[in-house]
């Protein structure tokens, strides 16, 4: 593996860090690393580096490129078209939803007309998927690991019911 | 019912008074709806969709506000007719560009019709004369209520109805009025009122939606947000904003009569001459025309004559129902001609505008939205 900065000498300091839910990973080589003071590589401002290390492997918390079980959508197809394809999808590609809908809308949450048929419907799993995104998160930064990986655990289990 | 006898029928809400009929030609709800488990239109393979639609179609049939109605799978319909229930307003452009696997489905008044497989598998619309939204909202709502008796609707507690496209989402509700606005067009303060329409998060669109000119000074306004408000509430505040709107239109007119009587009647004049004299008229000359003609008829210029004519016009001299009348396909020329030739037909024994209208009191000056 080769140095993702000089791309020529073999790597010896590899980095991983999480920032804003994304996981990130650059390799070094010795000389580079030092240049770029990175002895420590917890005092090593990774985010920041990452900026200027356009190379950086950047690697999504869950696979980079999500599908929808149910219909098959890849996401960067709903990237590009901003239309889901299918009712799953919504909880397929729940990450970041929020902030798009903010964008959009008054509020995130739905207060109008329920159907009939919803009424005595399923646990709502995409409420409480993301309750426990949000607690892996926190666990995560708190670096309680073995909570974080419980939650994904659960997290793991749900999705695969949902997706059933 | 069949297509001829569609085209031939006056739709309820332009032969209906609603209320301030004068600048609102019609209210219109619309419902985007999905079934829970299918892939949403714009990415099931055909032949799902062709099976959606086939499971779907009776079912809407069967409701009792769908009775003897007109029903076809949009492949069956050529580009001309899908265009004409496009300038009906009965179906979206949107629509009118499917072909096989997506249908529509129009009860005998033409204030119901719904799509089958749009961008959503169901997309569903009442049509009321004037500023009429909660009849509008209250007839949709009772079909809505029907169906989910007979599909099962995607839906999710937090973010309600589910669409192909998230700006949809929640109620799935889009509410809107189509106002005529010559007076504000005329005095330069129109492009003022849509902003300040827009800033509190309407939308104000052209004759045919999304992207489209404002031809005959028609402007549709629409709630934007469909998630996190009430569909009572989205339509109250609508109602409030246009309401306000016809006020300031209100007064535009009568300011124009009393500082510019001379521009009015010579727009209302000139637009009388050319659409009883003309041999060639195109589309936009000729609506900007019956929109003067149409504003004449508000100011009392036209005494017996209903603005009612006008609103059938606005529809009759378009593209697709010139031909359909023709019964063979136009160039743009012979379009002009032939609409030139309706025009002076459908206006013979339109009596001259009269020229001594009274401004009336002078209006009050309502806040700026
Ligand atoms: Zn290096
Ligand atoms: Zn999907």
């Amino acid at each position: 593996m080769f140095c993702d900065v000089c791309k020529q000498k073999k790597a010896s300091v590899f980095l991983t860090q999480i920032n804003k839910g994304e996981m990130h990973k650059v390799n070094l080589c010795e000389g580079c690393s030092k240049e770029k003071g990175v002895t420590d590589p917890l005092g090593f401002g990774l985010a920041e580096a990452l900026q200027t290390f356009s190379h950086g492997e950047k690697i999504a918390s869950q696979p980079q490129e999500r599908a929808c079980p149910a219909c098959g959508m890849p996401q960067a197809t709903f990237r590009k078209s901003g239309r889901f394809g299918c009712p799953r999808c919504y909880v397929t590609f729940a990450d970041g939803l929020d902030s798009l809908l903010k964008a959009m809308h008054k509020d995130t949450r739905h207060i109008g007309k329920v159907p009939a048929t919803a009424v005595a419907a399923a646990p709502d799993y995409t409420v409480k998927l993301e309750e426990l995104r949000k607690a892996q998160e926190q666990a995560v930064a708190d670096e309680k690991f073995e909570e974080a990986a419980r939650l994904r655990d659960e997290i793991r289990q749900i999705s695969e019911k949902v997706n059933e | 019912m069949k297509f001829a006898t569609l085209l031939r029928k006056a739709p309820e809400w332009m032969i209906h008074d609603g209320p301030h009929r004068d600048i609102v030609l019609t209210s219109r709800i619309r419902l985007a709806r999905n079934l829970d488990g299918s892939t949403f239109p714009g990415y099931a393979r055909k032949d799902d969709r062709v099976a959606l639609m086939t499971a779907l179609q009776p079912k809407i049939e069967s409701l009792p506000e769908m009775k003897d109605s007109f029903s076809e799978d949009l492949g069956n319909l050529d580009a001309i007719r899908k265009q004409a229930l496009v300038e009906k307003h009965l179906i979206s452009r949107e629509h009118a560009a499917k072909a096989g696997g997506s249908a529509a489905v129009i009860n005998r008044e033409q204030s119901l019709s719904i799509m089958i497989n749009e961008e959503d598998h169901l997309r569903m619309q009442s049509i009321r004369s004037g500023l009429d939204l909660r009849a509008a909202f209250a007839a949709l709502d009772r079909v809505d209520t029907e169906l989910d008796g007979l599909v099962n609707y995607a839906f999710d507690q937090r973010y309600g109805y589910l669409t192909a496209c998230p700006t949809n989402l929640g109620t799935g509700m889009r509410a809107s009025a189509m106002l005529h606005l010559p007076g504000l067009v005329l005095s330069d303060q129109v492009n003022q009122v849509i902003t300040a329409v827009n800033k509190i998060g309407l939308a104000v669109r052209g004759l045919y939606g999304e992207g489209t000119e404002a031809l005959a000074n028609l402007f549709q306004i629409s709630n934007q947000h469909t998630l996190g408000e009430r569909e009572g509430d989205i339509i109250a505040r609508l109602e409030k904003v246009i309401e306000q709107v016809i006020g300031h239109e209100q007064n535009a007119r009568k300011k124009l009569l009393e500082d510019a009587p001379h521009k009015v009647l010579d727009h209302v004049g000139r637009a009388y001459a050319t659409l009883c004299f003309a041999h060639i008229l195109e589309s936009k000359e000729a609506l900007t025309h019956l929109s003067m003609l149409r504003m004449g008829c508000d100011l009392g210029m036209f005494p017996g004559m209903e603005a009612k004519l006008i609103d059938t016009l606005l529809v009759e001299i378009q593209p697709a129902h010139l031909q359909i009348g023709a019964q063979r396909k136009l160039n743009a020329e012979e379009r002009d001609i032939l609409r030139a030739e309706v025009l002076r037909r459908r206006l013979a024994g339109f009596p001259e505008p009269k020229t001594d209208v009274a401004a009336g009191p002078p209006p009050e000056d309502p806040p700026l939205i």
